[in-house]
């Protein structure tokens, strides 16, 4: 029979912790970005493991449209980073303080 | 005793895509040079395509490595490329102290609960009996044909706003590109 599901939950967490921790840490724009998609990631594996536990094709379309939706979220947001490095050339986060009180 | 109680190819396949899973993720979290991260982030995701296809998720797999590795990274190494950030970053420095020690301990209380809440998945998922199709999952071109069915007649709200959402990006992108060239156009005119 097929490995547990509960193997690919816990890899799926693991890999969701090792992203929040890069976004937790790092601090250019682009390698948060990239730790972001690893967590989408950690999150379409937790659906694809409970669409095959259950039977149910539901999990996979929710992936589907998770892929759409971070592809949509990519381009706009190394738009963001493109404009921004325009400005004041570097993408480190912690450049970004003009509001701070 | 594993491979007494499981198939092992099934458990190959497993240690696999959980090998190329961590080392690729770790790999975007370690790596100075960010095409070195954006290497390795194609590894991690490479990784979770091979998941996919053990739990018979063909199509999404393909896609996976299609939209994900294919175009998404791609689009990560331009934009490195473009500005020209592909040198190193300095990862020793830590400008705000003890924030890598509370970000561990809050990433471990994260996956604590995760894996706690995933050992009680019928709480969050319900019982099997709950499974909208009752079918089980097909494999190979039946899981286009079941997942192609499912977008289009239960989720066909879904995916039509999914198209609205990619016109809205597009347009947002390519005006987000352009602002500083229209800036420019203004302030020579003035």
């Amino acid at each position: 029979m097929n490995v547990p599901a509960a193997w690919y939950l816990v890899l799926a967490a693991l890999l969701f912790g090792i992203g929040a921790f890069g976004v937790m840490t790092r601090r250019s724009a682009l390698i948060m970005f990239m730790c972001l998609e690893l967590m989408l990631n950690a999150v379409n594996l937790t659906f694809v493991t409970f669409s095959r536990t259950l039977s149910d094709i539901g999990g996979q379309a929710a992936v589907f449209f998770v892929m759409v939706v971070a592809a949509a979220e990519v381009t706009v947001g190394l738009g963001i980073v493109v404009s921004v490095f325009r400005r004041r050339s570097s993408t480190s986060v912690d450049e970004l303080s003009e509001m701070k009180g | 005793m594993i491979a007494t109680a499981y198939a092992i190819p099934d458990v190959l396949v497993f240690l696999t895509s959980a090998l190329l899973i961590l080392v690729g993720a770790v790999g975007v979290l370690a790596m100075r040079n960010p095409v070195h991260s954006a290497l390795s982030l194609i590894l991690a995701l490479f990784g979770v395509a091979v998941a996919f296809v053990a739990q018979s998720a063909d199509f999404l797999a393909a896609v996976q490595i299609i939209v994900y590795a294919g175009a998404i990274v791609v689009l990560f190494l331009f934009v490195i490329m473009f500005l020209g950030v592909d040198r190193r970053e300095t990862v020793r420095v830590e400008p705000l102290v003890g924030q890598r020690v509370f970000a561990g301990v809050g990433v471990l209380i994260t996956v604590a609960g995760l894996i706690t809440l995933f050992a009680r998945s019928h709480w969050v998922t319900g019982a099997i009996a709950v499974s909208s199709s009752g079918q089980p999952l097909a494999t190979g071109s039946k899981n286009v044909t079941q997942i192609g069915t499912a977008v289009f007649t239960t989720y066909l709200f879904a995916f039509e706003a999914t198209a609205a959402l990619l016109i809205v990006a597009v347009v947002g992108a390519v005006l987000l590109a352009r602002r500083e060239r229209a800036a420019d156009a203004e302030g020579s005119q003035s």
